[in-house]
């Protein structure tokens, strides 16, 4: 049953990610951002022991009112004072985006099946669906146009890594994982300040414009 | 001898109801938009007036365009006898009749396509146009969810898939049947042009696709279309409405009020699917299937592992 709730999460992480690749709008982006964030932060309790500990519940209320509540919060502000409501022309489109999407899929289980890699996870998905997660998420860094669907981007990619540390080494010390959580919030935060300058010079967060500056 | 007797039922069963399942799906739309609505059996009588009349040809057409709507009727029944109901079997099966299912299918759409380009009807050739670009999309999907479903089941042929889809499957493979499911009510929706792809009201809409393609059609024939049009709904719905109720393991008549149930609820979920939706812009259509693409090579990947 932990076997099935542990599946269905993980196929829902990389599922949303997917959701990600064909919607258009930054605020379904953010939407999904926070619905990942409680997805990661319910997947320790699901992972292995039939009772979770105290860390396990501590780890997990930590993520997901970091992940899922304060992040969004942020970033819907940071959307809020721009006035870009989706994602206009992205370098890929959205067809062939779900296409790498199925590709990265596939990928990653071929290269999990190559690698035998000591899962500690009672989930057999729990590498190939993290590592999809990943690549998704490395994927919308690279291909989308604003700063802000960027943050994002990053933010799938650190789910993705969270959920394939959980799924390589069982039990992390708390002092570390706030310390991960700690970085990330840092990088959201400068994010958002940069988004914020960005805007306020030149009246949108299209990163390509950037490079037609001149000094 | 006797053994036959309940898969036969079962395949009568439905062709009588399929026309029911547009008078759901209608009083559905018209009850969330307020109306009273058409009765129920509408389609009905639809089709029996429909037979009463004569029909009409253009010069312009040939005899594939008088076969299109006998041999499109012809493929959905053999889609039908291969089709089990939850727990009884269907009256034709064999190893590999999914594909034969898929396929019978696809010559259904091949031949309304051919005769569609047989009137010689520039609007109606733009129908086809549209019909085989999305059914290019929708097909993957299909093969690949059905594929999942037998890879899932070990076994080649649809009685064998659902009779042997215990609650074990599942538990085991929860979220890529999940998957499968929600892919398949993606197909469901636009291989029966229903509205967030296509939709079934508009006449004389520059978006529309089925309905364009059998413009020139008018009595008996029309009446053979639109017939065939409700057996796909059921056939198809019915693919849908086994995945879920197979693990019940019901038998007998049991069975087959739950089946129709079944089927009723999916008509009305169709129904409110489409109160609630705006139809999708001609472009984004595609988005949508590919959507159900991926869905179904998640799933397929899915059930690979773990098996």
């Amino acid at each position: 049953m932990m076997t099935l709730l542990q599946n269905t999460l993980l196929v829902a992480l990389v599922l949303t990610s997917f959701g990600m690749l064909v919607s258009g709008r930054l605020g379904v982006y953010i939407r999904i951002v926070a619905l990942q964030g409680v997805m990661v932060g319910l997947l320790p309790l699901v992972a292995g022991h039939a009772v979770p500990t105290l860390h396990l519940v501590f780890v997990a209320t930590a993520i997901i009112g970091l992940k899922g509540f304060v992040f969004p919060y942020l970033l819907s502000r940071a959307l809020r004072e721009s006035k870009t409501r989706r994602e206009m022309n992205p370098f890929v489109g959205h067809l062939s985006s779900v296409f790498f999407g199925i590709l990265a899929l596939l990928g990653s289980f071929w290269m999990d099946s190559r690698l035998s890699l000591q899962s500690h996870s009672s989930s057999e998905l729990a590498i190939p669906m993290a590592f999809t997660t990943i690549l998704i998420g490395l994927f919308l860094i690279v291909t989308r146009r604003t700063a802000l669907s960027q943050v994002i981007g990053f933010l799938v990619l650190e789910n993705g890594i969270y959920a394939f540390g959980l799924a390589i080494v069982y039990e992390v010390p708390v002092l570390l994982e706030l310390g991960v959580l700690m970085d990330v919030f840092v990088a959201v935060f400068v994010m958002g300040i940069a988004i914020y300058h960005i805007n306020r010079e030149f009246d949108h967060m299209d990163i390509d414009r950037l490079n037609t500056l001149r000094g | 001898m006797s053994a036959l007797i309940l898969p036969i039922m079962t395949s009568l069963m439905g062709l009588v109801l399929a026309p029911l399942l547009l008078g759901v799906i209608n009083r559905t739309k018209a009850v969330f938009a307020g109306r009273h609505g058409s009765p129920l059996l509408q389609a009905y009588f639809d089709l029996v007036k429909l037979l009463k009349k004569g029909a009409v040809y253009s010069r312009t057409t040939t005899w594939v365009f008088h076969a299109a709507p006998v041999i499109g009727l012809t493929s959905l029944v053999a889609a039908l006898v291969l089709l089990p109901v939850a727990g009884v079997r269907a009256p034709v099966t064999f190893a590999g009749d999914l594909v034969v299912f898929i396929y019978a299918l696809g010559l259904l759409r091949f031949f309304t396509v051919a005769a569609a380009l047989d009137t010689g009807s520039s609007f109606e050739g733009m129908g086809a146009s549209r019909e085989v670009h999305f059914s290019a999309l929708a097909e993957p999907a299909i093969v690949l969810g059905v594929a999942s479903l037998a890879s899932a089941t070990r076994s080649l042929s649809l009685t064998g898939i659902f009779s042997s889809m215990t609650p074990n499957v599942w538990i085991e493979a929860g979220p890529a049947l999940a998957l499968v499911l929600a892919a398949l009510f993606i197909v469901f929706l636009a291989e029966n042009s229903r509205i967030p792809i296509d939709d079934p009201n508009t006449h004389l809409e520059l978006t529309m696709i089925h309905e364009v393609m059998i413009l020139d059609y008018s009595g008996p024939d029309l009446a053979l279309v639109l017939y065939g049009a409700t057996l796909k709904l059921w056939v198809l719905g019915a693919l849908i409405v086994n995945v879920v109720l197979s693990p019940f393991n019901l038998t007998g008549i049991q069975d087959m009020l739950c089946f129709v149930a079944g089927m009723l609820l999916l008509s009305i979920a169709v129904g409110i699917v489409e109160s609630m939706m705006a139809r999708t812009s001609l472009l984004k259509v595609p988005r949508l299937l590919v959507t159900a693409i991926s869905l179904s090579v998640i799933a397929f990947t899915l059930v690979l592992r773990f098996r």
